[in-house]
Formats: structure tokens, sequence, C-alpha cells
């Protein structure tokens, strides 16, 4: 088991938003989390990489067998925890092969691994930028800074490519994506599946489901998983709408 | 830079931040305090002046007594009056009171002082194509890379050796640009300056190397009150850098200096700053007052200057690298980044006057605000009437860490030409929780994520150091925010 969560309870000030999540992540697998707006879904992604504003109220999640709770964001980060974020953060004056160098840095210290050269690291940085269509420019960049969305979005896959998680967290990746960027982000996400990781994928839309075919289909209605299938409920889904669940779960 | 723990010996302040606060221990030839004819006398003579010279002094000192005692109120900064009678107004070496000698003949004692400061005096372990004046207290202990200026017909040397060997440069140029009526502290600069470097670039020479000057106040109660001029002749390009340290004082030190820069035709100046002085300790006891007057006059058509300052240190700061764009074409510019943490205090900016024709002027202006520290960002630009065709660009930026500290903009625009052209574009910012978790999720500390924040916003300023110092800068900020961020 690589993730697992237990009756996760999650608050934000005031607000319960999640209340009571279960969900076990199997090396290997893709899930795909769905859900229409307001459900928690976008919480579950950032509770799981440790977004501070979040308050976990009760609950267990373990990765790897450890609390992942017990650990700062940044200590995720380098045990292999990646999030894609919906709306990218924009770094002023940090180029993006410079914020890109740091983080595969810091990632492979922490793997008892040597640090890239500058030429190692141009190399990896080549073939992976080149996947998601990124041109050398781009990386000289200030981070996110002026980036259309789909630039952004392509340049989170970029990321998780360079740091190689073991879990890697989507957030609405497919979001804003015209047809062909949504076949370059998948193309991405396709290359990056393998047996030892796994990929919980956040989304409104079976859309990307089409490119990336899940291995386990999961409902979020009102902060708990109402219902969990294969890529077939993707499809009931979309043909009969949350509704349907709603109305089931009720 | 070499860890190193400094315990103040006077105060017992052990601060593991200012790594620059050690004491030098050498013996010293010192006026008595405070301020009167014959101190200023006393100077000159000590300097082997020439009649003018000490005319020049007395002219201002006296001009000096005829205004405000406490000098000008107007800066957004707070201090308590300044004793000036309380002052030492010189303070030599005394193994140095026969003028700068040749390296071989300088003080042990300073020359591994001015190692530890990382600034190797002996050529030979030299900093790599950057030849340094270095002005301990009141007067200029060495200066290296001679021989090699002199072959480019450079003249670089402390200005009481250009006041005996090139009286009339000096003469003609000093105080053309910053007059010793020009404000309090320059006009108590004219009548006590005591070293300070002197530069003249011939016509059509491009200086060969880095010039630097190495500012260190040792003694205790002493003021610093250098005095530089830097001429470059028709064509020349000259690049000069300075930084400054002092020890760890209980008590505040004034350092009141005069910077003077002069571009003829086509000549280029690019002058760079990193300025360093002891900031006090975290309730605001002691620290550098700087208080400095720097100006330069873009003389010449198509001549240039460039200020270029990253300022961290100092108690308080108050200081206006100007440009006054004369020459028809010329171009003044200034990039600053300016960092005040704890009870520091800044007011800093710059002003731009606009004469000649088609005169262009930029100005980048990042302030960081840390603790309580209080930044204010003071500008002024002003298009003549006969600047037709001027242009200016003003970017100020500020950027907020916690919620103790202050942060200020203040421009002022006068145009009296209808055909010059203004932009100016302001913004406040504080770092992000968005930006701060972003990084962390890629595997930064929360401390290093916040340094990257600042490093990018100080960016554009940094790429216009010469190289060698853009990475001391990027690290004198990490070492002045210490214990601020994460």
């Amino acid at each position: 088991m690589l993730l697992e969560i237990r009756d996760l309870h999650v608050s934000v000030g005031e607000t319960d938003i999640l209340k009571g999540l279960n969900l076990t992540v199997n090396p290997g697998e893709v899930h795909a989390i769905m859900g229409p707006n307001g459900s928690g879904k976008s919480t579950l992604a950032n509770v799981i990489a440790g977004r501070p504003e979040f308050t976990v109220v009760r609950g267990e999640v373990s990765y790897q067998g450890r609390d992942l709770m017990a650990l700062l964001p940044e200590e995720r980060a380098r045990e292999g925890v990646f999030m894609a974020f919906q709306y990218p953060a924009e770094l002023a004056g940090v180029r993006t092969w410079q914020f890109l160098k740091a983080s595969v840095d810091a990632v492979r210290k922490h793997r008892g691994m040597k640090e890239l050269s500058i030429r190692e690291f141009d190399r990896l940085l080549d073939e992976k930028r080149r996947m998601v269509r990124i041109d050398a420019d781009m990386v000289k960049r200030s981070v996110n800074e002026g980036y259309s969305g789909g630039e952004k979005k392509r340049n989170e896959v970029l990321q998780m490519a360079m740091l190689d998680p073991t879990l890697a967290v989507l957030d609405e990746t497919d979001s804003g994506l015209d047809i062909d960027a949504l076949r370059i982000v998948a193309d991405g996400v396709n290359s990056f599946r393998s047996p030892s990781k796994a990929i919980v994928m956040v989304t409104h839309y079976q859309r990307i489901l089409g490119y990336v075919s899940p291995d386990r289909v999961h409902v979020l209605l009102d902060g708990r998983i109402v219902r969990s299938g294969g890529r077939e409920l993707a499809l009931e889904l979309e043909e009969k709408g949350y509704d349907w669940v709603r109305a089931e779960a009720a | 830079m070499v860890e190193q723990q400094v315990i103040s010996r006077e105060t017992g302040i052990e601060d593991t931040q200012y790594r620059w606060g050690f004491e030098l221990d050498i013996k010293s030839d010192v006026s008595p305090r405070g301020l009167n004819e014959d101190i200023v006398r006393l100077i000159s003579a000590k300097k082997r002046e020439p009649e003018w010279m000490l005319e020049w002094r007395l002219k201002a000192y006296r001009h000096w007594l005829k205004l405000d005692s406490q000098g000008p109120q107007w800066a957004n900064v707070e201090f308590q009056p300044i004793d000036y009678q309380d002052m030492i107004y010189y303070a030599a070496p005394s193994s140095q009171s026969d003028g700068p000698k040749s390296l071989d003949e300088v003080d042990p004692e300073i020359l591994e002082g001015f190692n530890k400061l990382g600034i190797p005096l002996e050529e030979q372990k030299k900093l790599t194509g950057v030849a340094v004046d270095a002005v301990l207290d009141s007067v200029s202990v060495a200066t290296t890379y001679q021989e090699m200026l002199k072959k480019a017909g450079v003249i670089f040397c402390s200005m009481s050796e250009a006041v005996q060997n090139h009286p009339d440069l000096v003469r003609k140029y000093i105080g053309s640009v910053v007059p010793y009526s020009d404000n309090f502290y320059a006009t108590l600069n004219s009548a006590v300056f005591s070293d300070g470097s002197f530069c003249y670039v011939p016509p059509g020479v491009r200086c060969p190397i880095e010039l630097m000057t190495y500012f260190r106040i040792n003694e205790l109660d002493t003021g610093q009150f250098e005095r530089t001029l830097i001429i470059a002749d028709e064509g020349s390009y000259v690049s000069y850098l300075e930084g400054c340290t002092a020890p760890m004082r209980k008590s505040h030190q004034l350092h009141a200096a005069v910077v003077e820069l002069v571009a003829l035709d086509g000549a280029e100046i690019k002058y760079s700053t990193l300025q360093n002085w002891y900031p006090g300790d975290k309730d605001g006891r002691g620290g550098v007052y700087n208080f400095v007057t720097k100006r330069g006059k873009a003389q010449g058509r198509g001549s240039k200057i460039s200020w270029t300052q990253v300022e961290t240190g100092s108690a308080i700061t108050w200081k206006y690298p100007s440009v006054i764009l004369q020459g028809d074409d010329s171009v003044g510019e200034f990039y600053s980044v300016a960092l005040v943490n704890n009870r520091q205090q800044a007011d800093t900016g710059t002003k731009m006057v606009h004469i000649g024709k088609n005169t262009r002027s930029t100005i980048i202006a990042k302030g960081i605000s840390a603790g309580r520290g209080n930044n204010t960002y003071r500008g002024q630009v002003k298009m003549m009437p006969t600047a037709g065709g001027a242009r200016n660009f003003t970017q100020c930026d500020s950027l907020l860490i916690g919620d103790e500290c202050g942060a200020h903009t203040i421009p002022y625009i006068e145009v009296r030409n209808p055909t010059a052209q203004l932009e100016h574009e302001a913004t406040t910012s504080k770092v992000s929780d968005d930006q701060l978790f972003y990084l962390q999720q890629r595997g930064l500390s929360l401390e290093e994520s916040n340094y990257m924040i600042i490093n990018g916003f100080c960016r554009g300023i940094f790429k216009e150091l010469p190289f060698e110092f853009a990475a001391e800068a990027s690290q004198l900020m990490r070492v002045s925010l210490e214990g601020t961020v994460g």
C-alpha cells in the first residue's frame, strides 16, 4: 500500500470540508477523483501535499507506512509526494531553470544521491521539456510569470517528470486545456506511469480519462467518497450527471 | 564567506549575524574631540595641503556654522541629535601617519585585518582584476595595482595623494558636482574630509580592471568623512566599486561621505556599492549613521552615469545618488536594493535632473522591509525647460516581510518641458503563502523558499553588479535576514 487515508476530517477555519474520507492507493495504480464544485477534491489534494491552511481534525493518512501528516510539506516532497497545482504560483525574478535545479538538488540530496552537474541537469531537462513541448527559452523566464494557462499546466507536468516522485497528485491539471494541450499533458502523465508509482487525478470532467485510463474512479460528494468503481463509472457519470450519484447516496 | 562568531569587545554582544564586527588592534593617531577651525587646520596640515585646499575647507566650515546644527529634518528617519563637539574628526593608524606607502611597508596588522574582511591587499592574492584602495578610518592605507593602472594612464590613488600629485585636476573638479554649500552633511564633509579615493581616466581609455575602494571604520567615536572624486575624460570608461564595514559599537558612528562623478563627452562611469556598515543590534543600539551625498554630472554629450547600490547595513541610511544630465543625449541610471531589518531605517532614492536634450534616465528601486525596519524610497525627476525629448522611467517595488515593518514611496516629479515623457510604476507586495507553499512542495525548506523569492525580487538589480559582487550581494541579503524568515 502506498497511500492509505482513513476517516479523514478536514476543516478550514470553521468550515468542515472533508467529512470522513477513505481512500487506498497501491503502487502502479491510477485513481481518478471526480466530483462537483465544492465537494472537497482540491482540499484532498492540498491536504496530501501539506498546505498549512487546512486543519486535519480527525483521521489518518499513511504514506509508505508512515504518518504523512507529521511531515512538513518539503519533507513530503522529498519523500516523493508531488502535487501538480491547479493554480501554480508566479515567482517574479526566479528563473524556471534555477527553480527546477534547486528542487531537483533538494530532492536528490534527501535521497542520498549526489547533486547533478549543470551539464547532467541540462541533459535531463532537455529530454523532459521536449516531452511536454516546453521550449528552451521558457525555462529561462520567471516561473509561471506571463505563462498561458496551458503553459502553466505543462510546466507542472515538467516538474513532475524532473522530480520523479512516487505519488503524484494532479489537481485539475486537465482543466482549461485545449485538445492539443490536453493530449500533451496526458502523454506526460502516461509516460510517468510505472508499477512502482501511483497517480491520483483530481478532475472535473471525464475528458482526460479518455487519454489516461484510470484503474479506479471515485466520486467525491460533500466531503466523502460515495461511490467507487472502474473506468466505466466515469462514463456513467458523464451520461447521468452527479445528481444521479447524489440521489443514490441519499 | 567564512563562518565566524563575533563577540564585541566593548558591548559583550554576541552577534553571529554581523561577521565583520571585529576590531583591529592598531595604534592610532587621533585628533582631540570636537570641531573648530583649529581642527580643520590640523587635518589640512597633517595632509600637507596647499593653501587653496585649506581655504576651501575653511569656507565650508564657516558656512556649516551658519546652518541649523541638527541638519536636514525632512527625511523619514528618527534619531537622537548628534553632538558634533563630542566626535573625533581625524584618526589614522600611527604607522600610516606619513601617508600611504608601498604595500611591503604597510603595517602587517592592517594587512591581516583587511584579509579577515576578505579584501587581500597583497597583489599576489588579489581579487582577480580588481584594484583596491583601502581606507581605514580617516586615511587610505594602500592602493593596489598601481603599475598596471599607470601603464593604461589611469590615475587611481587616495585623495590625499591626488591633492599632492594632481592638484590641478583636484582643484578643477572638487566641489564642481557637490558644492561645499550643498547640504549640511556635505558641507561638514568639505570642511573635515580626511581621505577617500581619486580616479582620473584619460580620453579614450577603457580602464582595464575594476576599481574598488574598501572603507572601514575602526576607531571608537570617530566620524568617517571620506571624499571620492572620479573623472572620466572623453570617450573613456570606468567601473568602480565600494564596500564598507565597521566594528560593532554600542554608540552610533557617523559616516558622512561625498562622492562626485564627472563624465565628459561619450564617457561612462559605472559606480556600484555594497553598503554593509554595522546596522546596530536588534533593539537599535549602535550602528552607523550613513548620511552620504553622491552625485554624478553627465556633463558631456552622450555621456552615461550608472549607480547601482545594495544597501543592507547602517542603522540609518540617508542617501540619494543622483545624476545631473547636462550633456545632450546623456544617460543616467539608478538601480537600488535597500534592505532594512530589526530597527534599521532607510530613506534613500535618487535625483535625476534632465537639462540636455534627449536625455534618458532609468530608476529601478527595490525596498525590502523586515523586522521593525522602516524603508522609504524618495526620488526626484526634474525635466528642465531645455530638456526637449527627455525621458524617464521609474519603477519602485517594495517587499514586506512580517507585519511590523514599513515601506513608503515618495516620488517628486517636476516637468517643465512639454516634450518630456515620464513613466512611474510602483508595487508593494508580501511574500505570499501561495508562493512559499509552492516552493516547499518542490522540496525547498521554508527558509530557502523565502530567499529564493527575495533573490528573485532583487534579480533586476543584482544583474547590474559586476559578476563577482552579484554573488556577494545575494549572500549579504541572506546574512542580513538571518532569523527573520523561515
